[in-house]
């Protein structure tokens, strides 16, 4: 194995994390300030797919369909903490659980009877088409590195947000006393949807930027839900910083995992055993992590005592 | 969930404008809902265009939607088998789910005829009287394909597929029949959606060409990946990463692959040129393989039903197993395990206009019968 793959293979696993710690941002937050488990996460990581797809089939500009997948998902995630969340933050996790995981149901038949039952296309645009040669001869597709780059702005974009200005400091101070900042006269309620919808944004700028390299279709949320949730526990439950690292640490093991695990056991049994055997173990991996993290630090690596 | 299922039951029986006193009851279970409801949606769509099309007043069918889920599949099995007493069966497309489901269905004797998943565990020591498989046995599109590589010259393959029954069965078959080295095999997880790790390794192995299995939306990622990465070799798959409901997502990166099929549209027969037509002037849009097996399902059991009543099952049975109908695919029969020995053909991918579809350019294998009959006692 030369060490050009093994550093393709970091590069890949780099923006795999960029693109997990999208969604996890997103769902950390409304852990963190509202107490809240939201299972639609995913839904609205699709909603922000298909309006990039069906705006970039109209006007055929991968930029106008990044615009418009941050705008449909958070103009969903408004509507959604306005109409159906903000009932529930008073309610217990089992109740936001069923109703959240109604509304995945929800935005995936409403989105199968919009848009129908087959996959939609959306593509790389031209200009970011195609691979490009890094030094030390890594050939890598150029749109792999804008992910990453675009993924760590818009992380830096986060701490700046969060530890810099005005909102950060209130969503901070909601994280950790929420009436006593309504006390103080924030206006709270309008703070949860705006908190709400950043977090659904993020989660819809994650859907189309991979939208462009997977398959843009029904139910393409709940896959990334589970690997978003995983992160979040492993980073600790309300911490953006958790987060990224959570989601580094989880892109990592799982595509270093899956590429060394099978030929790790190809050394003691024949192929076919090997591929299948590493296989399964690789995609166990990162609950192993997870396991591991939860018995060194009960509340993730970053999480607090709570 | 319970409201989703019921409107599903209720168009299904408003669709139908059964007669009250059915004397065929059909029960299927597909996907409607989720990540692989294309599937199942064109195999209900082409079994309900020939069932339309029949006209008959002593047919009923029953739809429901297994959301992809084993769990699902069995519960809505039961209560169609116990309290519905349906007397055929049939839709299911993932072989996890028909291993789940269609064992217990014919030990309660009730047919079931299987539009898509083949697993080879029910073709070989586990066949049964009552199970029918009307589009191919797992193995047997890959098998073709092996077949194609070996034509084409191909020495060093790469392969991939899932790490499920049906992608075992995938690997297997085609190295039953490709001959050359390979340069590689991996087992991807189900769903998965990213590839770079996988192309990264395809690109380090020194392989001339790769095979891959990865149905549906997995098909998709990989193929839009696989273009966007660089590595230009040959690629070769069965047509379940290039049917009609998924070739427009995938777009020009699929143009001029070779897949393998046991139908295409351009088959030449009165059948499948009405199948085609009908077909898209009822739904908008082309037919999948999936949509040609629910059709010929459909045919199949009204073919029987012309013959024998479902009642009398030894007669029934053999009224199916005669496989009197115009097939889409031409020629058509039953091997001894009651799976298809068929004609599986090379296509290629082609664009007509703006539509991405395939066209046939070989016979991959003639009158094809698959590896686990000789298994089979019935």
């Amino acid at each position: 194995m030369s060490l050009i793959l093994i550093l393709e293979q970091v590069l890949n696993g780099l923006q795999f994390g960029v693109m997990l710690f999208l969604m996890a941002a997103g769902l950390t937050l409304v852990f963190g300030v509202m107490g809240l488990i939201n299972l639609a996460h995913g839904a609205l990581y699709m909603v922000g797919a298909f309006a990039a797809a069906a705006v970039a089939g109209w006007t055929g500009s991968f930029v106008l369909a990044l615009i418009a997948s941050l705008a449909a998902a958070a103009a969903a995630g408004a509507l959604v903490e306005v109409t159906v969340i903000r009932r529930l933050y008073d309610r217990d996790h089992l109740d936001q659980v069923l109703a959240t995981f109604a509304l995945i149901l929800i935005f995936s038949e409403g989105t199968r009877w919009l848009f129908g039952s087959f996959p939609l296309f959306l593509d790389v645009p031209d200009y970011l088409s195609g691979p490009v040669t890094l030094p030390g001869g890594i050939q890598y597709p150029l749109y792999r590195l804008a992910i990453i780059v675009i993924g760590l702005m818009v992380g830096a974009g986060l701490f700046w947000l969060i530890a810099r200005t005005r909102i950060g400091v209130q969503i901070r101070a909601g994280e950790a006393d929420r009436e006593m900042i309504a006390a103080l006269g924030v206006d709270i309620s309008k703070l949860y949807t705006l908190v709400f919808a950043l977090g659904a944004a993020l989660a819809g700028l994650a859907g189309a930027l991979v939208g462009a390299i997977q398959s843009v279709q029904v139910g393409m949320g709940e896959p990334v839900l589970i690997l978003a949730f995983v992160v979040i526990v492993i980073g600790g439950i309300g911490s953006i910083k958790g987060a990224l690292v959570g989601a580094l640490l989880v892109g990592l093991t799982d595509t270093l995992g899956g590429v060394f695990l099978p030929r790790l056991f190809a050394l003691l049994m024949e192929p076919a055993a090997a591929a299948s055997l590493g296989a399964s173990l690789a995609s166990m991996l990162i609950y192993i992590l997870m396991a591991a993290v939860l018995l060194v630090r009960p509340s993730g690596l970053f999480g607090g005592s709570a | 969930m319970k409201i989703l299922k019921s409107l599903a039951v209720a168009t299904a029986v408003s669709t139908l404008a059964l007669a009250a006193q059915a004397e065929t009851k059909i029960g299927m279970i597909t996907t409607l809902s989720g990540g692989g409801a294309g599937l199942g949606v064109d195999v209900r769509d082409g079994f309900m265009l020939a069932i339309e099309a029949a006209g008959r007043d002593d047919v009923e069918v029953v739809i429901e939607d297994d959301q992809r889920k084993p769990e699902s599949a069995v519960q809505i099995a039961d209560r169609m088998i116990q309290s519905e007493k349906v007397d055929i069966m049939t839709g299911i497309i993932w072989s996890n789910l028909a291993m789940a489901v269609v064992p217990a269905a014919t030990a309660q004797d009730v047919f079931y005829l299987s539009p898509n998943a083949g697993p080879s565990a029910l073709a070989g020591k586990r066949c049964h009287k009552n199970y029918f498989n009307v589009a191919w046995q797992n193995d047997n599109l890959h098998e073709a394909a092996g077949a194609y590589a070996n034509d084409a010259g191909l020495k060093n393959s790469f392969i991939l597929a899932p790490n499920y029954p049906a992608g075992k069965d995938a690997l297997t078959g085609y190295k039953r029949m490709y001959g050359g080295e390979l340069a590689g095999e991996i087992y991807t997880k189900l769903g998965q959606t990213d590839y770079a790790a996988e192309i990264a390794q395809i690109r380090a192995s020194g392989a001339d060409s790769v095979y891959f299995f990865l149905p549906g939306g997995m098909g998709i990622s990989f193929l839009k990946q696989y273009a966007d990465s660089g590595v230009d070799l040959p690629v070769v798959g069965p047509a379940f990463s290039f049917d009609q409901g998924i070739l427009q997502a995938v777009g020009a990166a699929a143009l001029g692959i070779k897949n393998t099929s046991q139908w295409n549209k351009d088959i030449d027969n009165a059948a499948n040129v009405a199948f085609v037509a009908d077909f898209q002037a009822k739904y908008g849009r082309l037919p999948s393989l999936y949509a040609s097996q629910g059709f010929d399902t459909a045919n199949l059991i009204l073919s029987a039903l012309d013959k024998a009543d479902v009642k009398d099952q030894d007669a029934f049975r053999a009224a199916l197993e005669a496989a009197d109908f115009d097939s889409v695919r031409g020629d058509f029969k039953f091997g001894n395990n009651h799976h298809p020995v068929q004609n599986i053909y090379v296509r290629e991918v082609i664009q007509e206009g703006d539509v991405f579809t395939n066209k046939i350019i070989a016979t991959g294998l003639t009158d094809h019968a698959d590896a686990y009959a000789s298994e089979c006692n019935m």
